[in-house]
C-alpha cells in the first residue's frame, strides 16, 4: 500500500468506526420519497456514494483538474497524481500483484468487451467453444455472441438448477478441449448466487482455459482477493461499489495483458506515432486510449479506500446476517415466490408477489418510499429459466438495516391489500 | 396497519381502480383472433410488457372484432381490455380519434401534432377516464398507451412492432 493511499485510509477510518453508523455516510439515503424517509434496496442496480466520494470528485474538479499524463503544469500533475493515486487504491482493493494490471475502463460492460476482443477474437478459430453459464448479466453474454459471430466459435452456457445455482461438475463436463475461455459470474446480479469460483478456475487452469470474472456484483460486497481466485481477468464497474457512473476496472495477469493487442487506438496509448507505424505505450495505458474518465477513477480509487477503512469482512458479515432478516420476513409473507435460493448467497432476493406483476409491485413501493427494482435485469435467460417475465428484485448494501427490510415487508402487505 | 400506509392505500387506489383491477383480472376480449384483418404487436421493453393486437375490419372500415393476447403489468392489461371494449363497432378514423384521445389525456403530449384532431371529449371516453390516474405515474404512462399506440400501427398497417420506450 502506498503512503497516499494508507494516509488516507486512516483519515476515513475515524468516520467509520461501526458499520452501523456507516448509513449516515450516504447523504442520498436521509431523504424523503412520496412523504416517507426513502428505503432503497437497488443497490445492485446502482449503489448511493458516500459523502467521502461526492468530495473528493468535487474537489478534484474544484481545484485539481487537467488532463492527464501531458502538460508539465501544475494542475496537470495533480489530475495525473489524483489518476494514478486512485489506480494505487484499486491495486490495494482487489490485491492485485502489480498497478500495471489495473486498467480503468467505462464499467463492466467495457472491460469484458475488451477481453473479447482483444484477448479473445485473435486466438478464436472455427470449433472453438466459450463457456458461460446461464446466470450470466447480458454484459457476459453479448460480447461473447460478438466474437463467436466473427470467429465461427460457439457460445457453451451451463445450466443451473430450480435453486438458481451452477452445478460445479456440469461446469467441469462442459470444459473440454475445444473451450478457449470461460466467463463467470462472481455473484448472479438476478438471484444473489455465488458460484463456485475456487474449484471452477482450478478445473479451468488445469486444462489450460483463461477465466474471467465478472465481479461487478462481487466488489461491493466481499472481500475480492485476485491473486487468491487465481482468475486471468477480472471485470467490475464503480456505480456498483459506491463510486460514480462510467468508470469501472479490468483488472489482467500482466503477462495476459502484454501479450495482447490495443483494442482501442488514440491518444495516451501510444508511445510514438508515425506515419510507417506506431509503438504502443505500456500497460496499462496501452489500453486506456483518449482522455480517460479521470474524475471518475478519482471517485473509484475513493470508494475503495472507503470500503478498505470499513473493512470489506465486516460488509459480508453485516450483509449476511441482514440476507438472513430479509429471507426470513419474505418468507412469512402469504403468496410470495422466492426465485433464487441458492445456498451460498449474496444479499439480493428476487421474487414474485402472487399474481401482482412485479412492475405493479414496483409502484406500488415506491409509493411507500421503497425503491427496489422490477423486471428482468439484464438477465433475461435467467428470466426464461423461471418462465416468468420478471422479477422484482430488493438488493441491500452496506448501508441497509433491519427497519429497510420491515419497510419492505409493510409495503408488500400494503400492495396485497391494493389487489386484494 | 397505521394511518400513514391506509393513506398510501387510497391514494394507489386512484391508480388502481376497481375498474382496473377488475379488466386486469378478468380481461375482455383476451386471445388471439384468428381472422384478424389487422394486427399489431406493443412492447415495452422496460418492465417486458408484450401485447398483440388484433382487429378485424370490414367493407365499410368499421371495427367489427377486436382482441388481444400477451402479458403485462395490470394497468397495460387493463388498458388493452379497454381498448377492445370502446373500439368494437367504432370506424377505423373513430378510432383513431381514440388513440390520440388517450395519448393526449394519459401523456400530456398533444396529438395534433400527429395530424389527428382528437375530437373525443369526456363523455365519448367514459370509463376509459378511469386509466387516468396514470398521469400521477410518469414512468407507467407507456403501460397505460402501449395497447393504444399498437391500436394506430395496426390501423396504419405498419408492420413493425411498436415500442413504447
Amino acid at each position: 500500500m502506498t503512503t497516499a493511499v494508507s494516509g488516507r485510509l486512516s483519515e476515513v477510518a475515524a468516520s467509520t468506526d461501526r458499520i452501523d453508523a456507516a448509513r449516515a455516510d450516504f447523504p442520498a439515503l436521509s431523504q424523503e420519497i412520496n412523504g416517507h424517509p426513502l428505503v432503497y434496496l437497488d443497490s445492485a442496480a446502482s449503489s448511493q456514494q458516500p459523502a467521502s466520494v461526492i468530495d473528493r470528485v468535487a474537489e478534484y474538479q474544484r481545484h485539481d483538474h487537467a488532463n492527464v499524463h501531458r502538460g508539465v503544469h501544475t494542475l496537470s500533475h495533480r489530475a495525473t497524481e489524483a489518476y494514478e493515486t486512485a489506480r494505487d487504491s484499486i491495486t490495494t482493493f482487489i490485491n492485485a500483484a502489480s498497478r500495471s494490471e489495473i486498467v480503468f475502463t467505462s464499467g463492466t460492460t467495457g472491460a469484458i468487451n475488451l477481453v473479447a476482443q482483444s484477448f479473445c477474437r485473435p486466438r478464436l478459430r472455427e470449433g472453438d467453444k466459450i463457456l458461460i453459464t446461464h446466470l450470466e448479466h447480458h454484459s457476459n453474454i453479448v460480447p461473447w455472441q460478438l466474437v463467436c459471430e466473427q470467429t465461427g466459435a460457439e457460445l457453451v452456457v451451463c445450466p443451473i438448477n430450480a435453486a438458481g445455482e451452477v452445478d460445479v461438475d456440469s461446469l467441469l463436463g462442459l470444459m473440454d478441449g475445444h473451450v478457449k475461455m470461460m466467463a463467470i459470474a462472481h455473484v448472479s446480479n438476478a438471484l444473489g448466487t455465488i458460484l463456485p469460483l475456487e474449484k471452477a478456475i482450478a478445473a479451468a487452469h488445469q486444462r489450460n482455459i483463461p477465466v474471467l470474472v465478472d465481479g461487478a456484483q462481487a466488489a461491493p460486497h466481499m472481500q475480492v482477493d485476485v491473486q487468491q481466485l487465481g482468475c486471468d481477468f477480472f471485470a467490475f464497474s464503480g456505480h456498483k461499489m459506491f463510486a460514480p457512473t462510467g468508470i469501472g476496472v479490468l483488472y489482467g495477469r500482466e503477462s495476459l495483458l502484454d501479450a495482447m493487442p490495443p483494442w482501442q487506438g488514440g491518444g495516451d496509448m501510444i508511445l510514438e506515432v508515425r506515419f510507417d507505424g506506431t509503438t504502443y505505450n505500456e500497460l496499462p495505458y496501452k489500453f486506456e486510449a483518449g482522455t480517460p474518465n479521470i474524475s471518475g477513477a478519482v471517485g473509484l480509487g475513493a470508494a475503495a479506500e472507503y470500503l478498505l477503512a470499513l473493512g470489506m469482512d465486516r460488509v459480508q458479515h453485516h450483509e449476511r446476517e441482514l440476507l438472513e432478516y430479509m429471507t426470513g420476513r419474505l418468507q412469512q409473507i402469504d403468496s410470495i415466490r422466492l426465485i433464487g435460493t441458492a445456498a451460498s448467497k449474496a444479499s439480493v432476493q428476487s421474487f414474485m408477489l402472487g399474481t401482482i406483476h412485479p412492475h405493479d409491485l414496483g409502484t406500488i413501493l415506491d409509493h411507500q418510499g421503497v425503491a427496489i427494482r422490477t423486471g428482468h435485469h439484464c438477465a433475461m435467460p435467467v428470466m426464461d429459466f423461471f418462465g416468468i417475465v420478471g422479477t422484482a428484485r430488493a438488493s441491500l448494501a452496506l448501508y441497509n438495516n433491519r427497519e429497510d427490510i420491515d419497510r419492505l415487508a409493510d409495503a408488500l402487505l400494503a400492495a396485497r391489500e391494493v389487489f386484494a | 396497519m397505521s394511518v400513514a400506509a391506509n393513506n398510501d392505500i387510497d391514494e394507489l387506489r386512484d391508480l388502481y381502480r376497481e375498474l382496473i383491477l377488475d379488466h386486469a383480472k378478468a380481461p375482455r376480449h383476451f386471445g388471439r383472433l384468428d381472422d384478424a384483418t389487422h394486427t399489431a404487436e406493443g412492447i415495452n421493453p422496460l418492465c417486458g410488457d408484450k401485447l398483440r393486437m388484433y382487429f378485424t375490419i370490414d367493407e365499410n372500415s368499421r371495427i367489427s372484432d377486436a382482441r388481444f393476447e400477451g402479458s403485462g403489468c395490470a394497468i397495460s392489461v387493463a388498458s388493452a381490455s379497454l381498448l377492445t371494449e370502446t373500439v368494437i363497432g367504432l370506424d377505423t378514423d373513430r378510432a383513431l380519434q381514440f388513440f390520440a384521445a388517450m395519448v393526449d389525456r394519459l401523456s400530456g403530449r398533444p396529438e395534433t401534432k400527429r395530424g389527428i384532431e382528437p375530437a373525443v371529449g369526456d363523455d365519448d371516453l367514459g370509463k376509459l377516464l378511469a386509466l387516468e390516474g396514470v398521469k400521477e405515474y410518469p414512468s407507467r404512462v407507456k403501460c397505460a398507451t402501449l395497447a393504444w399506440h399498437a391500436l394506430n400501427s395496426a390501423l396504419r398497417q405498419s408492420q413493425q412492432p411498436v415500442s413504447t420506450e
